[in-house]
């Protein structure tokens, strides 16, 4: 099968003028025909046990993510983001998009990652069912696989963006966890 | 909530004990027992962050309808001054930038409708792309957004999307100023460039109403409402292009708030100040956002006459008021008998100008601006109109829905999509929708009573009740 890929670079500041601010997720796409980084076999089922992977919010969802790693419970925060737009178990894993960023604060790596995720599934639009991440330092590699939505995928509610309300990364037990509120 | 950390002010004002500031901003929250009582412990904490904000002036106001947000409660009101140290605030305007709600007043009644009803749902469904996942059916060329983004409705205008009597009934006639497409970044852009002319999905809809009621015969008469008539309300807001400003500078404003001098009480209230280099690239974008919501409503709202066109070739859909409710706005406002130029926030608010305001359209100025609150599915919707005294108590503001009872979470526990829609049909109400799940993440019972949220408004000098709206068909993404 062959995939396309979609990469997103974020490691650097954009530019926009002399005073920006801007941190960008996406400073360049490309279309490329393989993948250029392996997708770890390990990481590649998402399961989203629903009842632990999601607390309460008022008006949004707040999602939650554990892994015996930290990487393992933003992996699992991505599983349970896009599983409130559709049934990650129908998402094929035919479109890999890439995303790489720089990011010193763990908290705001979450915010990262989910958010460079939502932006690109939905430029390529494409529905994500499986994530991937690495962490070296400050730099944060990591992708996803999907493909482009169609008629049998289960239409649920499109995630704006990950929020920084009740943001947490912290260690519970044997286990890392992290959680933030997403709008909806 | 805890009442015990609020004071009654009177029967539909509460002041929050310990939140006034070193500058003697306060948290007022407007609403009566019951409904504040309702509200999350969170909506205080919230409320009381936005007041020790820089330059606040005057209070942090919470609406009728206010709930958990993040950063500000939806439902939360606050102005700042940049004269001294006000701030901008992303997290005060939120992800949705510019989400509002477009009414259209139809020539048609609901006898006129009868024999068309389900297929006129069916065709809605077809016609307004709409969900997670959906395309729209523009497809734009890069030099496009940006003139989307600099003319906002004007844009879709002169692209034959509605025609020039639309712009007098939207909020800054189709377009605000100071939008800056060069502080929107090129991945918004992107985003985007598929999702003009979409409704998106969630608490967005296109709702076909019947007017069931009216409250104000002379202020109708004025909106051009009549018991028995049509009218149909369309919500929804910036898409893709609002998201991702919203995520942009969120992140970038809550890192620069420390170099900045900003103690954040909450990171979500990620802030600089207006007068700031990154203030005002935050504005520009926001701007730009803001009339791609109000391009992106201007489109919804040709496509929904043409829709309609179909099976009444001789109906007229006129825009009676488009409201936004994610914005921040400069604005003159009277304070302690100064005229004074302050950044509003409204997050999840409406304003709600009086009579008499110069920037209302001849038509309305005698009455006050039409205020919209969006009600469930299975409930209603209110019309009212700005009264003078809102000035005083919310910078002009009011109340912009319901505002839900309980979390999406906790409502797809309680309620199957397929179950409720046929319940609703049973009922007289056509729900049309691509999301099961989110059919019941939106039950008429997750939301409070829109009847208590308008009457509060109403009791608390907000705004007045003019009609009330009774869904027949709702579009769902």
């Amino acid at each position: 099968m062959r995939g396309r890929q979609i990469t997103c670079s974020g490691s650097r500041t954009h530019a926009v003028n002399a005073t920006s601010v801007i941190l960008c997720c996406a400073a360049s796409f490309s279309l490329a025909r393989k993948p250029a980084m392996t997708y770890p076999s390990k990481s590649t089922t998402n399961n989203v046990e629903r009842a632990d992977a999601y607390f309460e919010h008022g008006a949004d969802i707040g999602v939650i993510g554990r892994g015996p790693t930290l990487e393992a419970a933003f992996e699992a925060v991505a599983a349970a983001t896009f599983a409130i737009q559709t049934d990650l178990a129908k998402v094929r894993p035919l479109i890999t998009v890439q995303v790489q960023f720089e990011e010193s604060d763990v908290e705001l790596a979450l915010v990262r990652w989910i958010n460079t995720l939502l932006s690109l599934a939905r430029c390529a639009g494409v529905a994500l069912g499986k994530f991937w991440l690495r962490r070296d330092g400050n730099f944060w590699i990591g992708g996803a696989r999907g493909e482009r939505w169609n008629a049998g995928h289960e239409r649920g509610t499109e995630v704006k963006g990950a929020t920084l309300t009740a943001l947490s990364v912290c260690r519970v037990g044997s286990l890392w966890e992290a959680r933030c509120v997403v709008d909806v | 909530m805890d009442m015990s950390r609020i004071e009654a002010i009177n029967d539909w004002s509460w002041r929050v004990k310990r939140a006034s500031t070193a500058a003697g901003a306060e948290a007022i929250l407007y609403g009566d027992r019951e409904l504040v009582a309702a509200m999350d412990d969170k909506v205080i904490e919230q409320l009381s962050n936005v007041a020790q904000l820089p330059g606040l002036v005057g209070a942090a106001y919470a609406m009728p309808d206010a709930h958990w947000g993040y950063g500000f409660p939806i439902g939360g009101v606050a102005a700042f001054d940049p004269a001294r140290g006000g701030i901008v605030s992303a997290g005060g305007v939120g992800f949705d930038i510019s989400c509002g709600i477009r009414c259209l007043r139809t020539s048609l009644t609901f006898n006129d409708l009868v024999p068309h009803l389900p297929r006129l749902a069916d065709r809605l469904l077809r016609d307004i792309p709409a969900g997670v996942g959906v395309e729209g059916k523009l497809h734009l060329a890069r030099a496009d957004l940006d003139d989307i983004m600099r003319e906002g409705a004007g844009w879709a205008i002169r692209h034959r999307y509605g025609d020039l009597a639309d712009l007098p009934f939207i909020e800054e006639r189709g377009c605000v100023p100071g939008a800056d497409p060069m502080a929107v970044s090129p991945h918004a852009k992107q985003r985007q460039r598929g999702e003009m002319g979409t409704l998106g999905s969630g608490n967005h809809y296109l709702e076909v109403q019947m007017v069931d009621r009216i409250d104000d015969e002379r202020t109708a008469a004025a909106f051009g409402l009549s018991t028995g008539q049509i009218v149909v309300s369309i919500h929804c807001g910036s898409r893709g292009l609002g998201h991702q400003i919203g995520t942009d500078y969120l992140v970038s404003l809550a890192k620069a708030a420390g170099r900045l001098g900003i103690v954040l009480p909450d990171r979500e209230l990620a802030c600089a100040p207006i007068e700031s280099p990154e203030g005002q690239q935050y504005l520009g974008a926001m701007n730009a956002a803001t009339n791609v919501a109000l391009a992106n409503r201007q489109i919804l709202a040709a496509m929904t006459r043409r829709v309609f066109a179909h099976f009444f070739p001789h109906a007229r859909l006129e825009t009676l008021f488009d409201v936004s409710h994610n914005t921040c706005k400069v604005e003159e406002h009277d304070v302690a008998g100064h005229r004074r130029r302050l950044y509003v926030h409204r997050k999840g608010a409406t304003r709600s100008f009086g009579p008499g305001h110069p920037d209302l359209p001849d038509r309305y100025r005698d009455v006050g601006q039409p205020v919209i609150i969006g009600g469930s599915m299975g409930t209603g919707s209110y019309v009212l109109a700005g009264t003078t005294a809102s000035e005083e108590r919310a910078f002009s503001s009011a109340s912009h829905g319901a505002g839900r009872l309980m979390s999406r979470h906790q409502a797809l526990r309680q309620w199957r999509g397929r179950e409720l829609i046929d319940q609703l049909r049973e009922r007289g109400i056509l729900v049309r929708t691509h999301s099961m799940r989110g059919a019941a993440e939106e039950a008429p019972g997750a939301y409070k009573d829109v009847d208590a949220v308008a009457r509060a408004t109403e009791r608390a000098g907000l705004a007045r009740r003019v009609a009330f709206l009774r869904p027949k068909i709702c579009v769902k993404g």
